[in-house]
């Protein structure tokens, strides 16, 4: 069984372990540092519940392996809350952008992503960059606008 | 789901990878994006005994012009082709393919080196460079004067479902197309379920003119056969002509009456069929209103 010495920083914090070559990052983040904030839905890379940014980039955590995000930065869902919510938080709060909550964590991950790139995005820019990320509640509609409500306060405190 | 062991190598460089690629052997895959390969091997479909990861490596990302061809490095990723101003401006066709290709998350890691040399006929950037007239430029292992490179036409890349022109010990590493001169224009039309899915099919058209009359005309299909499909009789319908909506019908005819579409939860063969003759006419269209001046 090959197995690596890797460190990750997740959420600031350099997380070190002894892993087997083929284990996945999301198994990574949640069985060896206990951050369940990431969800596993449908382990086929199709729903995106799983979405962490990799410097910076949001990327599905079950079809990336931890090795190759060794030296690298992670931030999953649980290092977006600074001293408050994160406008994106807040946000899907606010506006009902959930319903049962299991793709809540992925769809944060992945419009943080798109903010950064696109801080004041139309409708359909939003729409299409959370198509990667399925949701079986909400009709998509809160989603949309919990990211607006993000992209709004975001543009108004530009030091955030 | 968990993939079979197997043992990880990170080369620092491009020869060390072919080198590990030839020491290792048959079971030794390279892992480039990995949103092919990944959920293969989590399904057991692939059980590679060696991952050769060439995400490390440099010089493999890029997307610059030189002497005649747009050149793109085979790790190059959809996201970059999809947001690139010089592919917008003047290949918009490749723009097109990308941002068609599974989804935004997908496409952050995905590579258009892997999306070809994966040879899967149901990816889109295949008839995308079959249309083109793309070259593929392959590394393999060479002698006391370095690493071999050899180039090939797109249409002799393709084998078979899953099956390409890359020996064992072999990278792809670029891949080049010649840059559109004059009147000319392409796109690329697909059929989709819902976003992230594969084809129910789809056609890349690309045109050239001298004139009003079509001088050269590349028409390829996605995921309608064993490997991207070129629709030679639909492109020698159209060349010498004005492309009027009487030709493309006939182009889009014969394209059709090529495809080799398979009954499956996508539709029917038959379906499939009158799928591609629509596609096919719509890009013929589109890429005739591009070479005009239009989008």
């Amino acid at each position: 069984m090959a197995t690596q010495s890797i460190t990750v920083n997740i959420n600031g914090e350099a997380k070190s372990a002894e892993v087997e070559d083929r284990l996945l990052l999301v198994h990574f983040i949640r069985d060896n540092h206990g951050l369940t904030g990431t969800h596993i839905g449908c382990d086929t890379t199709h729903c995106g519940a799983c979405t962490v940014l990799l410097d910076g980039t949001a990327v599905k955590s079950c079809t990336v392996f931890a090795v190759q995000a060794n030296g690298r930065e992670v931030t999953t869902i649980e290092g977006m809350e600074g001293e408050a919510l994160h406008p994106l938080q807040e946000g899907f709060m606010e506006e009902h952008g959930l319903q049962c909550g299991f793709c809540t964590p992925g769809m944060i991950m992945s419009s943080k992503h798109l903010l950064d790139k696109n801080p004041n995005p139309t409708e359909e820019e939003i729409r299409w960059g959370i198509s990667g990320n399925l949701c079986r509640c909400t009709g998509y509609l809160n989603i949309v606008k919990a990211v607006q409500y993000a992209s709004n306060k975001l543009q108004e405190t530009p030091t955030e | 789901m968990i993939p079979g062991s197997f043992d990880y190598h990170a080369p620092a460089t491009l020869d060390e990878a072919i080198k590990l690629l030839g020491e290792l052997g048959e079971d030794a895959k390279i892992l480039a994006g990995g949103h092919s390969l990944i959920p293969m091997m989590k399904l057991r479909l692939a059980e590679p005994t060696n991952l050769i990861d060439i995400n490390g490596l440099s010089g493999l990302n890029y997307i610059k012009e030189e002497n005649g061809y747009l050149c793109i490095g085979a790790m190059t990723r959809e996201a970059t082709l999809e947001t690139s101003d010089l592919i917008a401006e003047k290949y918009p066709i490749l723009k097109d393919t990308s941002e068609v290709i599974a989804d935004p998350l997908v496409r952050n890691m995905a590579t258009v080196g892997g999306n070809i040399a994966h040879g899967d006929p149901a990816n889109d950037h295949p008839a995308t460079m079959v249309a083109l007239g793309a070259e593929i430029v392959i590394k393999g292992p060479g002698g006391i004067l370095g690493g071999r490179e050899r180039t090939i036409a797109i249409d002799d890349f393709f084998k078979g479902p899953l099956m390409t022109a890359l020996e064992q010990n072999e990278i792809l590493t670029e891949i080049k197309i010649p840059n559109p001169n004059g009147k000319s224009g392409a796109t690329y039309k697909k059929l989709e379920r819902k976003v992230g899915d594969y084809a129910i099919a789809g056609a890349a058209a690309a045109l050239q003119f001298d004139g009003d009359n079509c001088s050269s005309a590349g028409i390829a299909l996605t995921n309608v056969g064993p490997t991207p499909i070129r629709a030679t009789e639909a492109q020698d319908a159209l060349v010498g002509t004005s492309v009027s909506s009487d030709d493309i019908d006939k182009a889009s005819e014969l394209a059709a009456a090529v495809a080799q579409p398979v009954g499956d939860h996508r539709g029917s063969e038959e379906y499939k069929r009158a799928v591609v003759k629509i596609l096919t006419a719509r890009a013929i269209q589109t890429a005739k209103d591009r070479a005009e001046g239009g989008s």
